[in-house]
């Protein structure tokens, strides 16, 4: 079995601080890291991997520092990297992001693509169900979790607001899975070492036969009208106590601000 | 001279410390305060290489270096010493010897298991009456023509409790002295081997030191390490390397008190401030960092020279007593800095103060490696 993950080079948001002034994002000296939603994705192959044998390859698109997360990946297990680099790929909106993915994933073999849900960055979840549509396959949103049966059938858990769905699916298929969805592995030591003998293909504007049209700033017709930092309302208040005393508190506060009577 | 990290050291060090972070740290009270091993962490430890992190994939290990190894001991010590330790003399102490002096058959028998972190390693050599006086072995080794015979008690012995293979130095020819000495590799179920009573200890408490009791212990002939005769060199080289762990070790004990430090003195107000806004508070702190900064420094150059096979000895002493002798002054400003909360157990540096101390004193006091250090310079 082949299984793509797409994973994604995000800025640390835990760590992220605003300009007070003109409330954008501070991005300097804020540490890198693989997006949580991917490398839970990223388990889910692992662990498919583990039961089945599997070679996973990760994709990423990004400038050539994204390589660090490829490094990352193979020391959790994972088997080949590309990278996207191009200056012709910059600047993408989530469907330019999609059409440059989906130009390489079409060059690969693959049964099952994996994406994240969605970016820590960006939290649009548009980049997995685009790769699915470009690329006309099934697709399955929001996995918790994904059984094989050996051969090309997936039951999979699917995470809704009310609780979750039970389908099925036939491979070649794209899943977008949660972080929530497992604990990923931690690197191995073995994995490091081993992560740095591995050559990582880096693919261009000439590797992915797509309309250059379709790609980066110019293939991007998302326009970002306005943005800002909604201010903080009031210093929130902790209360250590037990279960009961905390409901108590809360119906109180929601009584004092008339949501309920 | 290229003192940056490498990428794989960056890696490495992402990893150890979200490691440390989520499943070290969070137990370290809790050992401390039941005495308990931390088997579950060592479990965890070896299921990611950390265990063999030095020693080729063929033989278990992680196909690491000694500078991987260094930082994974700081980093695991920043946030638990005991936990710090209890991987520094499995692989220094027991898993290194066997390596760098074991023959082909007994690294093929004992490293596999060692390196991966199946089985747990000690080293025996400190006995009632030979501490620091190492030549004064009193447990004897009598060639019985088939097997070897083994009598004496070892004490003061890290990961003791729970070890399955000890290193254990012994005298086979008293009238010969230090060159009388020999090293045998033995298995914790060779018939006539026990463990004794467990220590009751100021700090790395969880760290299962107890005696190692040899009672006409038979080890078969294969078992000794290295040639008749040889084990005092033996044992002194194994203490070079694992001075290179304990200087780590008490590195990432100095670094871990002064990350409580920090974040202590910027939250807590006296006459209207943060103590970290006086300047006995910054004065301080900016030496202490000096000399953290100046114990890794030297901490990371011994162990590239292991790496490089470039002589070490001196270097490994130095790097042991400057940064032991910053962990316990560290340690001590630390709860001096935390005030009445420092001498309480709801705060670590507690903990750390006590943990400190030790490495003033095990694998060689500062004093022996003052005595080292003025060997190679009076030379």
């Amino acid at each position: 079995m082949k299984i793509i993950v797409c994973i994604k080079q995000v800025p640390d948001t835990t760590e992220i601080k605003l300009d007070p002034v003109t409330g954008t994002m501070i991005r300097e000296g804020v540490p890198s890291i693989m997006n949580p939603d991917d490398k839970g994705g990223l388990e889910m192959a692992l662990k498919l991997k583990d039961e089945f044998g599997a070679e996973i390859t990760v994709i990423t698109m990004g400038p050539l520092k994204a390589e660090a997360i490829i490094r990352e990946a193979f020391a959790m297990g994972a088997d080949k990297g590309v990278l996207l680099s191009d200056r012709k790929f910059a600047g993408a909106d989530t469907l330019a992001t999609s059409n440059t993915l989906a130009g390489a994933l079409r060059t690969m073999d693959f049964d099952i693509i994996i994406t994240g849900r969605q970016a820590i960055d960006g939290d649009t979840a548009q980049v997995g169900p685009q790769i699915a549509e470009h690329l006309d396959l099934p697709q399955i949103t929001y996995v918790e979790d994904v059984k094989y049966d050996g051969n090309r059938k997936l039951t999979v858990k699917k995470a809704t607001e009310e609780g979750y769905q039970i389908l099925e699916v036939e491979t070649p298929c794209v899943l977008t899975v949660l972080s929530s969805a497992n604990k990923a592995r931690y690197m191995s030591v073995c994995g490091i070492v081993e992560a740095f003998d591995k050559d990582i293909d880096i693919w261009g504007f000439e590797q992915i036969n797509v309309n250059e049209k379709k790609l980066g700033l110019g293939g991007s017709p998302t326009r970002v009208a306005k943005s800002f930092t909604r201010g903080a309302k009031s210093a929130g208040q902790l209360h250590e106590v037990e279960p009961h005393e905390a409901v108590e508190i809360i119906v109180n506060k929601l009584k004092e601000k008339f949501i309920i009577r | 001279m290229d003192f940056s990290l490498s990428k794989e050291q960056e890696l490495f060090l992402q990893m150890i410390r979200e490691f440390a972070e989520k499943e070290v740290k969070p137990l370290a009270a809790e050992i401390d305060e039941q005495e308990r091993f931390p088997m579950e962490t060592v479990k965890k430890m070896a299921k990611l290489g950390i265990m063999g992190i030095p020693f080729p994939v063929e033989y278990g290990g992680a196909g690491g270096n000694n500078q991987l190894y260094s930082m994974c001991v700081e980093e695991l010590s920043k946030a638990c010493a005991t936990t710090g330790v209890v991987v520094s003399a499995h692989t220094s102490l027991c898993c290194a010897p066997i390596w760098e002096h074991g023959t082909e058959e007994q690294k093929r028998k004992y490293l596999p298991k060692l390196a991966s972190g199946e089985w747990i390693g000690t080293f025996g050599l400190t006995e009632p009456n030979a501490g620091t006086d190492a030549g004064g072995q009193q447990t004897v080794a009598v060639d019985m023509g088939d097997h070897w015979l083994l009598n004496g008690t070892k004490i003061f012995i890290t990961n003791a409790a729970y070890s399955d293979v000890n290193i254990i130095i012994a005298m086979t020819d008293k009238s010969q002295g230090t060159r009388g000495i020999s090293a045998f590799i033995v298995e914790t179920k060779f018939p006539g081997f026990s463990v004794g009573k467990k220590e009751k200890k100021m700090g790395i408490r969880g760290s299962a030191t107890c005696e190692l009791i040899m009672e006409n212990c038979i080890v078969p002939k294969e078992n000794l390490l290295g040639q008749v005769g040889k084990g005092f060199g033996i044992a002194m080289k194994t203490l070079d390397g694992g001075r290179i762990g304990i200087a780590s070790q008490a590195l990432g004990i100095a670094q871990g008190a002064m990350d409580e430090t920090i974040k202590y003195t910027k939250e807590r107000k006296q006459f209207g401030k943060p103590i970290s806004a006086f300047q006995n508070t910054q004065f301080q702190l900016a030496d202490l960092e000096t000399k953290i900064q100046a114990s890794r420094l030297l901490v990371r150059s011994a162990a590239w020279k292991k790496d490089q096979k470039l002589p070490y000895s001196t270097d490994a002493a130095m790097c042991k007593l400057f940064a032991a002798e910053t962990a316990m002054e560290m340690t001590t400003k630390a709860v001096q800095f935390h005030g009445g909360y420092g001498y309480t157990r709801e705060y670590p540096v507690e903990r750390m103060m006590r943990d400190a101390k030790i490495t003033e004193i095990y694998e060689g006091t500062s004093e022996v490696q003052k005595m080292v250090i003025a060997a190679h310079i009076l030379k």
